[in-house]
């Protein structure tokens, strides 16, 4: 940040505290407040007028319940507030506690505080402290705690002005540290560790032989000290948990003199919604009711904006063709740009819907209830109950959900979510699945009220989500991988989730996919394009070679028109691709077209349909067949004579897409969430075994 | 323990408990609630020294207590 005068201000708190709404008060970004742990996973930033002269730059650190962490995302905080040269080192660290957990709140500023960084203590939720019937004697808790402390609410805007300029007055606060730890433990120790490092904080040095595998400020011979310390492990956890007893002793010492609950409000809204949503029978039903309405709303709603961009894309491939003078140009812009953004733009909605619905169930605090109804049923398959979130989330995108699965603190059960989820059908397949199923589905009910269309998309829903739970249960049994599994989680207040934060998550959310991996669809349509209108010799011969064919192709000169077309796009640079790899796929059913639509879609499923609608708005002129699925519909097998898209090789390309590692993007998120090409590679190659034996045999038996 | 009893934390086997147990208030001498159980028994739904919890009892059961 170039800005010299910016005050660097660090937030750092609890998972639902309300430290998200206090940073969109303070720099009126908005982003997520979530009830799930570690929701604020991507570094925010934002300012703040302090004054007229003043800003501060603010950070907004991931949620954490202490310094020393146990997820990559708590990590961030140690690393940001331990080394002077971050760039988010900060000049005054914001605590934000809750006003009903303070306890444990303070737990983590009696860290912080221990850093001689200077600290403010925010409890926030302060419009709730008469109807909790709670007293604070907030002199007395500045004195006792060292520092100065503010109430504040962050939702309804009170106390923020109070909070500025305590910022503002960051330098007179003291950097004294709050707990002597060494004197609890074991006094000897740490004199010995002071005696080595002089210059440096104890309390520092303590969470370098604790927490850090690197220390940016150390020399060799300094390292060497270290790396001695951390050999003796039960000793470290032993006085680590000394510590933490310590701490909470003192904090209970302060709390006694300065905070009061009188006990009459208990929470009865928590303990009657708990008893029906976590009920052995309802709490599953309720799970499952909610399930089928998310994905029913996938389809069913999102289908009229879906076939609403789908048409207007392709009126619009019309118009720019029929006004923009003929040209390479206006080919480029008619058929490779124009169907690329409208094969981004078509997802909008269905990813639009899932995250609102996992907005509100995490806002809510009902997604902890969840994760708590399903654990012992997914340790069976080798997850944890906090599998469950990034299993929903994979049905929007496994590259949020293979991040989400940071929350799981075992290394075994968080790699098999990781390793699964891709499996999950993801809102990429759902075009690619929605057009297969348009074509070889006939519009019909079962029974009057279900849409057989419907029904195999949920049969494939299905099919993705038992392939994820076959293959962890085999990977839990076949992985040996060391490190125990710990499962904690916090069962949050029921709240009604705010609309502002709600909407924010999904337009953000949506922006980031849209823009991450529209990317990657939009520059291979381009390429696609290219490949699909220039070709080796026998492409640029087309013309004369047809010239001399004149007289055996019979008929009106539209169709020979359409035949030099698809004879062009044959013997492009793509059909020369599509039919090197045709004997590959023959067994399944496929012939080269579908090749060109497998070819690109390893770098993104959703391609798919994009390239389709490339390959086949270059073979087709026909201003009346302008959707592409009315174009695949009237394709025929040049061998048989048959429909080419017929239901032994619709179901053989569904079966395909739902088992595939068909995307890059996810391979690249995996290879940096585990650290290792090892397992990106076993996960593309083991899916891509999966599918090809499973697409042919439903191809053989269907056939 | 049923649900809806109250037990003192008598001793934690340290060598077992991770300290984010500890750091979230789960500490000799305080007060545990068994809130819930999950349907399938396990994982358990507690209230320890102000927070709202759930472990599994594996990790119960290194936690001794003594009921009230």
């Amino acid at each position: 940040m170039p800005d010299r005068k910016a005050i660097k201000v660090a937030l750092v708190g609890n998972p639902n505290t309300g430290k998200t709404s206090l940073f969109n008060q303070l720099t009126g970004l908005n982003q997520k407040v979530g009830n799930y742990p570690g929701i604020t996973v991507d570094k925010k930033v934002g300012r703040a007028h302090l004054s007229d002269q003043v800003i501060a730059s603010i950070v907004d650190l991931p949620g954490t319940y202490s310094i020393n962490p146990t997820t990559i995302d708590e990590n961030i905080v140690l690393q940001t507030l331990l080394d002077k040269r971050h760039d988010d080192f900060p000049d005054v660290i914001v605590v934000v506690a809750d006003i009903e957990n303070i306890k444990r709140n303070l737990l983590l500023y009696s860290q912080i505080k221990d850093l001689k960084i200077p600290t403010i203590l925010a409890i926030n939720m302060a419009d709730q402290i008469h109807r909790k019937g709670i007293e604070i004697d907030l002199d007395l808790l500045k004195m006792e705690l060292k520092s100065e402390v503010v109430l504040i609410s962050a939702r309804k805007n009170i106390g923020i002005e109070k909070l500025k300029q305590a910022i503002l007055k960051y330098k007179s606060l003291g950097t004294s540290s709050l707990a002597h730890i060494s004197q609890k433990i074991d006094e000897a120790y740490f004199k010995e560790i002071r005696s080595k490092f002089p210059d440096i904080s104890l309390y520092k040095i303590w969470l370098y032989i604790t927490q850090m595998d690197h220390y940016n400020d150390l020399d060799k011979e300094q390292t060497l000290i270290i790396d001695e310390y951390k050999k003796d492990k039960v000793k470290i956890k032993k006085y680590q948990h000394k510590e933490t007893i310590f701490r909470y002793q003192q904090i209970n010492e302060i709390l006694k003199k300065t905070y009061k609950v009188n006990k009459a409000s208990a929470t009865d809204l928590r303990t009657r919604l708990d008893k029906v949503l976590t009920h052995k029978i309802f709490g599953y039903l309720i799970f499952a009711i909610i399930l089928m309405l998310i994905f029913q709303s996938i389809f069913d709603w999102a289908s009229i904006p879906m076939d609403f961009i789908d048409a207007v894309f392709a009126d619009l491939s019309t118009l720019v063709k029929s006004t923009l003078p003929e040209g390479q140009l206006t080919n480029l812009i008619s058929e490779g740009i124009v169907p690329g953004i409208g094969g981004i733009v078509i997802f909008i909605p269905q990813i639009a819907i899932l995250f609102l619905f996992v907005a509100i169930l995490e806002e809510t605090g009902y997604m902890s209830r969840v994760v708590f109804l399903m654990d012992k049923i997914m340790r069976r398959f080798g997850m944890s109950g906090k599998s469950v979130v990034p299993l929903i989330s994979g049905t929007a995108c496994a590259i949020p959900a293979v991040m989400a699965a940071r929350n799981i603190s075992g290394w075994k059960e968080r790699l098999i979510t990781i390793l699964v989820v891709p499996f999950v059908t993801c809102s990429a397949r759902l075009p690619v699945y929605a057009i297969i199923i348009a074509l070889i589905i006939p519009q019909e009910r079962v029974l009057g009220i279900f849409s057989l269309q419907g029904l195999t998309l949920l049969g494939l829903y299905l099919l993705g989500f038992g392939m994820a739970m076959i293959s962890g249960y085999i990977l839990h049994k076949v992985l040996k991988v060391q490190g125990k599994s710990f499962f904690l989680i916090e069962m949050p207040d029921y709240k009604l989730p705010s609309l502002k934060n709600v909407f924010y998550t999904v337009v953000e959310k949506t922006k980031a996919f849209v823009f991450g991996a529209g990317k990657i669809i939009l520059a291979i349509s381009i390429i696609l394009w290219f490949l699909a209108s220039n070709g080796p010799a026998a492409f640029d011969e087309a013309e004369q070679v047809f010239e001399n064919q004149n007289d055996l192709v019979l008929g009106e000169p539209s169709n020979k028109e359409a035949a030099l077309a698809s004879y062009k796009l044959e013997h492009s640079y793509i059909g020369v691709m599509g039919k090197a790899i045709e004997p590959a796929i023959k067994p399944l059913g496929y012939d080269w077209k579908i090749g060109i639509a497998l070819i690109s879609s390893f770098a993104a499923r959703e391609v798919f349909v994009g390239s389709l609608a490339t390959i086949y708005s270059v073979g087709d002129d026909d201003e009346e067949n302008t959707t592409i699925k009315k174009r695949m519909a009237a394709e025929i097998n040049q061998e048989t004579g048959l429909k080419l898209f017929n239901v032994p090789v619709g179901m053989s390309l569904l079966v395909f897409y739902a088992f595939a590692m068909q995307c890059i993007s996810t391979l690249a998120i995996v290879k940096r969430e585990t650290n290792s090409w090892k397992w990106p590679v076993i996960q593309l190659i083991g899916m891509g075994l999966i599918a090809y034996v499973a697409s042919f045999f439903t191809y053989t038996l269907l056939i | 323990m049923k649900v809806g009893e109250r037990g003192v934390i008598e001793d934690i086997s340290l060598e077992h408990i991770p300290l984010s147990l500890l750091e979230m208030g789960c500490l000799p001498g305080e007060y545990v609630e068994l809130l819930q159980r999950a349907p399938l028994h396990d994982p358990l739904y507690i209230r320890v020294n102000g927070s709202h919890i759930a472990i599994r009892k594996e990790t119960a059961s290194q936690i001794l207590i003594s009921k009230v």
